[in-house]
């Protein structure tokens, strides 16, 4: 399917779901669906370099954080529509991952898992100590009651994530493609393999860190504008952390199908249940199943499906990948 | 502000008694992420875990924390040992763990956080104990007693842990198993085995570093949160898994954060100790005391 045709009918579906969603009559489900596309952005930004490269992130709170406070910087400055928001979110959460990537990709994988983390706990602390967006003590935003022509402001900024979602989900499909997938590909089987036959791999880990880092940041920037009050521990939340690792394991990782999959599922699953059971029992929903999905089903809901069907899931996506039931090799 | 000669060595003092205890929360992991290439970052989630047995001993039965954190240790061994077997079958032997074993690690970090915080709340805990309130004073010195005396003993813990690793068999072939498992499997040793074993004695670690974290300061779940930057900094800048190293880098992030705090304000305290780990990683990767 070539892109432009596999995005009308994103755009379709997209449509019709909102027209479901207004048909609905309640404005709760807004509210809940941009929660659950927020998710879909988040998990497929943290797969293109996860899932593709194999490079574990565990700052997506922070560059979602990123996103959302360079709006609150704006905000107070001058109000921009959300559009122009998104560009510059993600712009300043791109330019971030570049720097962090830069630093230390060139080491062993492990080393970049650690920094990510470290950021998050950094990041915090310099937005504590930064007034001008309120500190501690959070920041408001005044989101209007209307905007024409959508009419109300959270279908709009529903509108606006499904947007991202759909092009979020293009561009990893694009990636997957093209030559820079396979680059990606050569990099998550064997790194040392790739960079003797030749793979730029520092300059792709570059590219992939700062496509995911900036799709993040786009995820997060309308964020004040749909909470209304911005602070930072919940912002730099851990749930966003292992939301976006768990959704792309959950779903699978090979292909930009698991990641959503897996957001929609989980992100609904957690929608149901913070509103029926509590939102620490939900979180520990996601946890265990993240545990044991690793543990049991590495390949996730997708390679559970490819299995069902009796194909192996390398099929379906075109691409070689390692074989989990591969012999033991010499510890 | 004025500088202060009093503030200087107050603030370098607990520096060096807060690098004490710092160096017995990263012992555990220079020896799973040092040695043995476990990227832990649970680890502070055990440390938690710790101290909260140290607080329900502590509470019902009032016995000292240190106490029951050395009675906890083989629990909490077992408790290492049976999680390795969990990675070992699920990711290692599938030479998966670079994605998946990280995830499943950052899973089990989040499953005790939330864990603890349903059963204990977020509610801040503390523990009696007879050194815990005086403090010692020596001229313009004020040392307290809650910091001085984990300090002790973390430098003890770390002393053991330096003889079991340079003289005894087993240690020896922890040592080895970083180096060279192929070697290590010629000598009739299972290298399994020995990571087992290795990893038993890093997560019973936490339960001691746990029991030091509620003596100086109340914990509640996401306080494990702050220490993996922190954890993972003094492990990278003490080179990968050399135990002296480990205590001279915890000591020098102890002081330097000790004097941002003091002559900044607490609140950027927690920047230090990522500063140190970038600036490690870019200049220097293989730390002070890298093999």
């Amino acid at each position: 399917m070539r892109t432009p045709v596999f995005l009308l009918i994103w755009l379709v579906i997209a449509a019709a779901v909102f027209a479901g969603a207004v048909f609905a009559g309640n404005d709760y489900v807004f509210f809940a669906g941009y929660v659950v596309m927020q998710y879909v952005v988040l998990s497929t930004a943290w797969n293109i370099l996860g899932g593709y490269c194999g490079y574990v992130n565990f700052g997506s709170a922070a560059f979602f954080a990123l996103g959302a406070y360079s709006t609150v910087a704006i905000y107070k400055f001058y109000p921009l529509p959300i559009p122009l928001l998104l560009v510059v979110g993600g712009a300043v959460s791109g330019l971030v991952g570049f720097g962090m990537g830069y630093l230390t990709l060139r080491l062993r994988g492990a080393f970049f898992a650690i920094a990510t983390l470290a950021l998050a706990v950094v990041l915090e602390t310099l937005v504590v100590n930064w007034d001008y967006v309120g500190g501690s003590r959070g920041a408001y935003i005044v989101r209007p009651e209307e905007i024409y022509p959508f009419g109300n402001y959270v279908r709009y900024l529903f509108l606006i994530m499904m947007g991202l979602a759909v092009g979020a989900i293009t561009v990893a499909r694009l990636i997957e493609r093209s030559r820079l997938g396979y680059g990606f590909a050569t990099i998550r089987d064997d790194e040392l393999a790739a960079e003797a036959c030749g793979v730029p791999t520092l300059q792709l880990k570059l590219i992939a860190t700062t496509i995911s880092g900036a799709l993040m940041g786009m995820a997060g920037a309308p964020f004040p504008y749909y909470i209304g009050y911005l602070q930072p521990s919940s912002t730099f939340g851990l749930e966003y952390a292992v939301n976006s690792i768990a959704m792309p394991l959950i779903g699978g990782t090979t292909s930009w199908v698991g990641p959503l999959v897996g957001a929609v599922l989980l992100g609904s699953l957690q929608q149901i249940a913070t509103v029926t059971i509590s939102s620490a029992v939900n979180l520990l929903i996601v946890g265990c199943l993240l545990v044991g999905f690793v543990i049991v089903a590495p390949n996730g809901i997708i390679g559970l499906v490819h299995k069902y069907f009796q194909r192996k899931p390398d099929d379906f996506v075109g691409r070689r990948r390692v074989d989990p039931d591969a012999p033991e090799a010499v510890p | 502000m004025i500088f202060s000669f009093d503030l200087l060595i107050n603030a370098v003092v607990s520096g060096v008694l807060i690098g004490g205890f710092y160096a017995a929360v990263t012992c555990g992991v220079s020896i799973s992420f040092g040695i043995l290439d476990i990227v832990n970052i649970a680890h502070p989630a055990f440390i938690i875990l710790g101290s909260y047995v140290a607080y329900i001993f502590n509470i019902t039965f009032g016995i000292d924390p240190i106490v029951v954190a050395i009675v906890m240790t083989p629990a909490f061994y077992l408790l290492g040992t049976a999680i390795y077997q969990v990675y070992y079958l699920s990711f290692e032997k599938r030479g998966q763990e670079s994605l998946r074993g990280l995830a499943f690690f950052f899973g089990v970090l989040f499953i005790t956080e939330v864990t603890l915080v349903l059963y204990f709340g977020v509610d801040y805990r503390y523990v009696e104990a007879p050194y815990i309130g005086p403090t010692l004073h020596f001229r313009m010195l004020d040392i307290p007693l809650r910091i001085l005396v984990p300090f002790l003993v973390s430098l003890l813990l770390i002393a053991v842990l330096q003889l079991i690793l340079t003289r005894t068999f087993i240690g020896r072939a922890i040592m080895a198993v970083s180096q060279d498992q192929l070697a290590l499997r010629l000598l009739a040793v299972d290298p399994v085995r020995i990571k087992r074993i290795a990893f038993g004695i890093s997560i019973a670690t936490a339960s001691l570093a746990g029991a030091f974290l509620i003596i100086i300061q109340p914990v509640e779940p996401s306080v494990g949160r702050e220490y993996i930057g922190r954890v993972f900094a003094i492990c990278v800048l003490g080179g990968m898994g050399s135990l002296p190293g480990t205590v001279i880098a915890a000591m020098l992030i102890g002081i330097v954060e000790s004097l941002t705090s003091t002559f900044y304000g607490p609140s950027w305290a927690p920047a230090v100790s990522f500063g140190f780990l970038l600036l490690t990683l870019a200049v220097r990767p293989a730390g002070l005391l890298g093999r």
